[in-house]
């Protein structure tokens, strides 16, 4: 199985603080869906921030399908991270001010290859259709400013957005915190369904374990990481 | 990058109301800056316009701007005449083209009244050599004929065929010269000039009405009444300036030393381009003041600027987050931010700019009429030029401000805000 992300000997703290991650080893396998758990304040954000990229490591190495992020100028950081990495917030992921279908379709303004990638379906507005359709949202919310929506029907043009032009890896920094439990399942439901459906790698980070049985791989990170106590 | 476009327009659209706030306040410091700039330079026009075609103004010894205060712009008065045969001696000169009196010292309801000959009409000039012009009526041609300046019939509301009389000396407690009523045959146009305050009347008048005074008070016992005058010599005794015209500019300074070492009585002639660089020395202060002024309101309003964008972007700190985290990369974000900044700026000065020219063209006529302030609507200056350049340019430096935050914070946050 091929490793879509792999971290190694990762170390990393904010500048003027002490260090706050320090990973021996964690591997992503392609469409492998990872829960990864830990209390607030454990640097599960910071760890996301650094497989996205956005973050560069102090000593190790992050690599994404098979690119150290460290070896790349910021510019291509940031063409490599749309190219291949989906993103959803806790919450607010939409511009309020674009519709449903033009914040799923950003991904694809800002990447040809991800542009590409969801033009295999025809073109990437019917991508984007099938990807909401999917997420059960109904044809009368596509045109709406994003605005108007619920958060829970918010996190899941989020999901849409991440998915679109099929990006080898898609991470999840606590989606469902501002669900409420039948919201969070159902979110759950469609965020697994098409990350199947679309052969996606997907890291999703929460506090709350219970969610933990419908993943493949579980994994605790004040277990993996060697700093403990809080960096916050 | 016409994606990035629509999405700045659909940004701004959303953000419209702070946005618009943020262009009225960029077009009111225009507006403020333009108008006090636009005001600073007129003033000045309009006091250097005051006299032009004139090559030398001739007066009992002074100083030169307090010639000039009196003679041309009726403040103060001399502190001595010259005599007739020193005019009449001055016009002889071989260099010299024309010569017009001036007599001063009366006044009429607060308007200085200026006796003259007829030729003052035909040689005074002011701004770009411009003529005087008669709105309405001719020049004064019969002894008791008087010729007022716009202002004078504006605010008096007089028209041709008014009869007014003349109050002696200039002060609030003034005699009237009761028994010899002038009437108004003309009235001269709009100058933005002291012209504009002016009564005019003839030389001979003026001695007319002062026969039988003496001492700055009406002789008793002594009445020359009006049906007399025939018979009398009308012609003045002594006056207090002249203008003079020469044949030949280039002799103006030995004129002027001529002048100087007339051996009549001791008087000066000073040229009025001179003497009114001179006198802006000394009021010119003022304009540095409204010059400071504008610097001053510009630093204000840009800084107002800065703090609006800043204030802005904590608001947008998760808007850029989410398009960071949509594969917008930080030149993008960047761009938006500097593309934003450039369009409030140049729809705020070019807002500014129009509401200066419309305020210029309605307010005109009411400055015109109750500061004396001539304000045309003209084509920006070079001056202006700069000033609107160096506004959009700070104004767009100051949006690039919060463009540099963005970019550290966007690092710093990594891709979750810390909100």
């Amino acid at each position: 199985m091929n490793t879509v992300l792999a971290i190694e000997a990762l170390r990393f703290g904010w500048p003027g603080a002490a260090p706050c991650i320090d990973i021996e080893r964690l591997h992503v396998a392609a469409g492998e869906t990872l829960f990864l758990h830990g209390p607030s304040g454990c640097g599960k954000s910071t760890l996301l921030s650094l497989m996205a990229g956005v973050l560069v490591a102090d000593g190790g190495r992050v690599m994404l399908l098979g690119h150290d992020w460290a070896a790349l100028s910021g510019a291509a950081r940031d063409r490599c991270r749309v190219a291949h990495v989906g993103y959803i917030f806790q919450q607010f992921n939409l511009l309020p001010y674009l519709s449903v279908l033009d914040n799923v379709l950003l991904p694809c303004r800002f990447s040809p290859r991800r542009r590409a990638q969801a033009a295999q379906e025809g073109s990437a507005r019917a991508q984007a259709e099938v990807l909401l359709d999917g997420m059960g949202l109904a044809p009368a919310l596509w045109r709406r400013p994003a605005m108007k929506l619920s958060v829970g029907q918010q996190q899941r043009v989020a999901a849409a957005r991440a998915l679109i032009g099929r990006p080898e890896l898609v991470i999840a920094d606590e989606p469902t915190s501002a669900l409420d439990e039948a919201h969070r399942d159902a979110f759950l439901d469609v965020l697994l369904a098409a990350c199947a459906a679309h052969r996606s790698a997907l890291v999703f980070v929460s506090h709350d374990r219970r969610l933990a049985t419908r993943f493949g791989r579980e994994l605790s990170l004040p277990d993996i990481n060697r700093v403990q106590g809080d960096p916050a | 990058m016409t994606a990035l476009f629509s999405i700045a327009w659909r940004s701004a659209w959303n953000r419209r109301f702070t946005l618009v706030l943020t262009v009225l306040s960029i077009a009111l410091s225009t507006l403020l800056l333009l108008g006090v700039e636009r005001i600073r330079t007129q003033l000045r026009e309009s006091f250097s316009s005051a006299v032009s075609g004139t090559d030398l103004i001739v007066g009992a010894r002074t100083g030169s701007t307090q010639l000039l205060l009196y003679s041309v712009f009726r403040i103060g008065s001399a502190t001595n005449n010259i005599a007739w045969q020193s005019v009449q001696a001055l016009s002889a000169h071989e260099g010299v083209d024309w010569v017009v009196p001036l007599s001063l010292g009366d006044s009429h309801r607060g308007f200085a009244v200026l006796a003259t000959t007829p030729a003052y009409f035909r040689h005074f000039h002011y701004g770009d050599h411009q003529a005087l012009v008669l709105r309405e009526g001719r020049p004064f041609d019969a002894l008791f004929d008087a010729v007022l300046g716009a202002d004078v019939a504006e605010r008096l509301g007089y028209r041709v065929g008014q009869r007014i009389t003349l109050a002696h000396g200039t002060g609030e407690l003034v005699t009237e010269h009761t028994d010899k009523p002038f009437t108004v045959v003309g009235i001269l146009a709009r100058t933005g000039t002291p012209v504009d305050r002016t009564v005019h009347i003839g030389l001979q008048a003026m001695e007319a009405i002062h026969l039988d005074w003496r001492g700055g008070a009406p002789m008793p016992g002594l009445r020359v009444p009006v049906a007399k005058l025939g018979e009398m010599d009308l012609t003045p005794k002594n006056v207090t300036a002249a203008l003079v015209g020469l044949k030949n500019r280039a002799a103006v300074f030995g004129v002027q030393r001529w002048v100087s070492t007339y051996g009549g009585e001791p008087l000066m002639a000073v040229l009025p381009g001179v003497a009114l660089d001179e006198l802006w020395d000394v009021i010119g202060v003022g304009e540095n003041a409204l010059l400071l002024m504008s610097a001053l309101v510009a630093l204000v309003s840009l800084a107002g600027l800065v703090a609006v964008v800043l204030a802005g972007l904590d608001q947008r700190r998760r808007e850029l987050a989410v398009l960071r985290a949509a594969g917008a990369m930080l030149r993008h974000v960047l761009a938006l931010l500097a593309l934003e900044g450039a369009l409030v700026t140049l729809a705020g000065v070019v807002l500014g700019a129009a509401a200066t020219a419309v305020g210029i063209a309605l307010l005109s006529p009411w400055l015109q009429a109750h500061f004396g302030l001539a304000l045309a609507l003209s084509a920006p200056t070079a001056n202006e030029g700069l000033l609107v350049a160096a506004l959009m340019l700070a104004g767009w430096a100051a949006s690039l401000l919060p463009a540099l935050r963005a970019y550290r914070l966007s690092l710093a946050d990594g891709l979750s805000p810390r909100l």
